[in-house]
């Protein structure tokens, strides 16, 4: 997949930063920050950019920091980007730091997307290789350096631990000393890469520990909210209530007069308060008087929503992908099942609310925040601000949670970012803060949708299957249309409908894609999400009517999908998998779902308490190719596991005429630790690319849940959450 | 407005600010201390977790003015073998993902040892109930602290 911005200013930076960048390889890196070469400001700090002097710094304190051009909200980037560099430098896992890289296209861009952006949980499998080369061009040029500087054979060089040593002569050295003269080297244009069985860190147990955790676990670790530039002003914008709304008038008489509150400005997207911090711009906000005028905007209910998305669903959709004969099946007798699936809007809610800061001195600007899609960012900024975009640096910098929320293809809050300084004009720095119901209520939800699934089941096998989606798109009108929309529809609203892992004769998926007015984005495994659920329950439902017990019968129906296989067996030997159900009162339930080309099972026991199900215990196998840090592996399913139990158990946002109803944790609730069941993982070895790891353990979870509490004789859940009465 | 003088970390601070304003940005905005974080403002999360005389409170939804002579503790000023034991635990156990909750997890961890050093799972899901991870850390919160306990016991 190679995918392309269409933006006239992301190309022009990218043409701009390529002729730069190609004047010459050594400290001819080129990064926009207030036009400074990066290179320059690694040599002010006594550091040496060293060859692909892009993405490393040597400093003279032998300190190796790898700059991620991914963003590290708590996935693990930082750590992955440099356990694959230090295995190629044979550097010592101590001397490594991690550090964003800043906003540029060329060097930066994500092999996978063709621009600067993290998503898709594809950090891993589209740095693999080139962040192996950068570690073993940097100890090639090392190593040439010793070499001279030594006056003996590079061949009977060694590199170990972060010490470069000639044995016979007894000559060693860190890497700092060399690494002035290590610059001086030509750049190995293909330097070879240690075969696998020679890894020390790739895919060791306890070789690395996570380079972030020591400041995440004593506050140090900086967020966009905690930056206090002198002279930054708090802004917080008073949005419409429904999305499509404008401001018709307002009155600011009572804000004005609080004091620290600055000035009050009209911006495209509503009101904004300036204030000196938080509480004042909040206070302020709150005696602001809007009047709005919905006339262009969303103003239908969930209820309204559910209900002309079944009558869409009675018929059949564009078609996405047939097999065989559906209807002719169904003509033919045997035993037809329906069930229709419904799945709320779900918000990200990440722990930190969406913010940004910017600094617009006139004729240039800096930026800084948790850009999840730096190149798109970038160019919007430079466009509000009126700025050539060589004239604007941006850089990401560490983030409280995404889960997709981040990944702003639309780029509203750059836009909103830039708009704000705007409106106040250049020399004062703006921190924009959406407060947790602004975030909540501010829309980018994962889209409602419908499921209504057919099947048929005779002599004990399931020969019909049909999935009619009913779902708003994503990417439709984005810079990233082309990425995902085929022959007009989005593949973010089918995937894994359209491609289930059962060998089912007569198939088909169509797709109603409908337009809302409300802002979607993609959450946490995209159309997975939903997806993975309705085929994981639906084919959980035909296998108990075919009589087959639920991994039996699935791997009977995988023979051309050895990794589901692979996975489900894992799955099934982790937990012992003996049937579903297991003692009194407790029953199993389990799934496999492959998203981002990475295949996760789960088993789930749980019993039913007085308020719903509790889930005790899940057991969970990944298969994501070559597993780079099995620990953040561990971790990702973990905390995957979790976020989808939170989001099944009490997740929704209902729209009232229009209004997103749920505002905070209150309303919309999330797991707690005494909800968080033991969770059990086992990596499958793999020898094949390596895939990401963020996003998959999502999916099956739900499924799992619905398909063990069949097993206790109650319904499969159709319509999500399962505990509405506990949300909104 | 109004001035207050708040001791935090044993250190004195004053601020002049609106007497309803919530300990955590007189910390954040006006002290200047940014390890305490925001994330709900409504006592729901407990990112915002400090100690006032030594017990954990919501400094979302504390007025300032509420405080009086009450000693404050920050994350930056968390000392004592408890918090040196959690944080130790965390980072062995790589417990954080994207840290944003962290501050409180730590602050409230740390407060549950000082209070019951060999804490059952039971009483962690007691006292970490109202600290929120969003990227649901909690199997690494619950072994980490299990963790820190054992090397109390040492």
């Amino acid at each position: 997949m190679n995918l392309h911005v269409k933006s006239e200013a992301a190309a022009t930076l990218s043409r701009r930063s390529l002729l730069k960048a190609g004047a010459g390889f050594v400290l001819a890196t080129y990064v926009a920050r207030n036009g400074i070469a990066y290179a320059q400001d690694a040599a002010a700090a006594k550091s040496v950019n060293i060859a692909p002097n892009t993405f490393l710094v040597i400093g003279q304190d032998d300190t190796v920091t790898v700059l991620c051009k991914h963003i590290e909200f708590g996935q693990g980037p930082f750590t992955g980007m440099a356990t694959l560099v230090a295995e190629e430098l044979d550097a010592d896992w101590a001397q490594m730091r991690a550090d964003h890289a800043p906003s540029n296209p060329v060097l930066y861009k994500n092999l996978a997307f063709g621009v600067q952006g993290t998503g898709g949980s594809s950090a891993i499998a589209n740095s693999y290789e080139q962040m192996r080369k950068v570690g073993a061009a940097a100890r090639a040029m090392l190593v040439a350096a010793a070499a001279d500087e030594w006056k003996v054979p590079a061949e009977e060089i060694t590199v170990e631990k972060g010490i470069i040593r000639h044995t016979s002569s007894g000559k060693q050295s860190g890497f700092g000393a060399l690494a002035a003269k290590a610059m001086q080297q030509p750049v190995p244009a293909n330097p070879p890469l240690k075969d696998p069985s020679a890894f020390r860190l790739i895919g060791k147990d306890g070789a690395v520990t996570r380079l972030d955790s020591v400041a995440k676990s004593n506050g140090s670790a900086e967020y966009t909210l905690d930056i206090k530039d002198p002279g930054t002003l708090t802004v917080l914008v008073a949005r419409s209530p429904r999305f499509g709304g404008k401001v018709a008038s307002f009155d600011a008489a009572a804000a004005k007069a609080v004091p620290g509150v600055i000035d009050v400005r009209e911006v495209p997207n509503g009101v904004a308060v300036y204030a000196e911090g938080f509480w004042p711009a909040k206070t302020a906000r709150d005696l602001l008087k809007i009047s709005w005028d919905d006339s262009k905007a969303e103003m239908r209910g969930t209820a309204q929503l559910l209900e002309e998305f079944r009558a869409r669903a009675k018929k059949q959709g564009a078609l996405v992908k047939q097999e065989g004969d559906v209807d002719a099946e169904i003509a033919k007798g045997g035993r037809l099942i329906e069930t229709e699936f419904v799945f709320p809007y779900l918000a990200h809610a990440p722990m930190e609310p969406i913010n940004a800061f910017l600094h617009w001195k006139g004729d240039t600007a800096s930026a800084r925040y948790g850009s999840q899609f730096p190149t798109p960012d970038h160019a919007v900024i430079a466009q509000v601000l009126g700025l050539d975009i060589a004239k604007v640096d941006l850089k990401t910098i560490l983030a409280g949670g995404s889960f997709g929320r981040r990944a702003q293809q639309s780029t509203h809050v750059a836009l909103e970012l830039a708009q704000v300084a705007k409106a106040i004009g250049p020399g004062r720095p703006v921190k924009l803060v959406w407060t947790r119901e602004d975030d909540m209520r501010g829309g980018y939800y994962r889209p409602f949708s419908l499921h209504r699934m057919r099947g048929v089941v005779r002599d004990g096998k399931i020969v019909a299957w049909s999935d009619t989606i009913v779902g708003q798109s994503i990417m439709k009108g984005s810079a990233f249309e082309a990425m995902t929309m085929k022959n007009g529809l989005d593949s973010t609203a089918y995937e894994g409908s359209n491609e289930i892992p059962y060998q089912v004769p007569n198939f088909r998926c169509d797709l109603h894609q409908v337009d809302v007015g409300v802002p979607v984005l993609w959450w946490r495994s995209v159309g997975h999400t939903h997806t993975g659920y309705a085929v994981e329950a639906f084919v959980d439902q035909l296998l108990e009517a075919a009589g087959q017990d639920p991994v039996e019968g699935r791997l009977a129906m995988m023979a051309d999908k050895p990794r589901h296989a692979g996975v489900l067996k894992a799955v099934a030997k982790l937990a012992d998998w003996k049937g579903a159900k297991v003692e009194a009162g407790r029953a199993r339930g389990v799934a496999v779902v492959e998203s981002f080309n990475t295949f996760v099972a789960q088993v789930v026991e749980l019993s039913m308490g007085a308020e719903g199900p509790v889930v005790h215990k899940v057991w969970c196998a990944v298969d994501c190719g070559v597993a780079v840090n099995p620990d953040i592996i561990r971790a990702q399913m973990e905390g995957g596991i979790g976020f989808a139990l939170g989001h099944i158990l009490y997740a929704q946002q209902p729209l009232d005429e229009g209004r997103p109803v749920a505002g905070n944790f209150d309303s919309y609730r999330s797991l707690r630790i005494n909800e968080m069941p033991e969770v059990e993982v086992v990596i499958v070895p793999s020898t094949e690319k390596p895939s990401g790891v963020g996003e998959p353990g999502v999916p099956p979870l739900g499924p799992a849940v619905a398909n063990a509490m069949a097993k206790l004789g109650l319904p499969r859940p159709t319509q999500l959450p399962i505990r509405p009465g506990d949300s909104a | 407005m109004a001035a207050f003088t708040l001791k935090i970390n044993g250190r004195e601070h004053q601020v002049d600010v609106d007497p309803g304003t919530p300990l955590l940005w007189a910390i954040r905005d006006n002290v200047g201390l940014t390890g305490t974080k925001y994330g709900c403002g409504v006592a729901q999360c407990g990112a915002c977790t400090v100690y006032l005389d030594g017990q954990t409170v919501r400094s979302c939804s504390l007025p300032v003015s509420a405080v009086g002579k009450s000693e404050v503790t920050t994350i930056e000023g968390l000392t004592g073998k408890e918090a040196v034991a959690v944080q130790k635990a965390w980072v062995a156990h790589d417990v954080p993902q994207c840290g944003y909750c962290q501050s409180g997890q730590v602050m409230s961890a740390a407060a549950l040892l000082g209070l019951n050093p060999k804490p059952t799972d039971q009483d962690i899901d007691l006292a970490m109930n109202g600290n929120i991870c969003r990227c649901a850390t909690y199997v690494r919160i619950r072994a980490a602290i299990h963790s820190a306990a054992k090397t109390l016991e040492g």
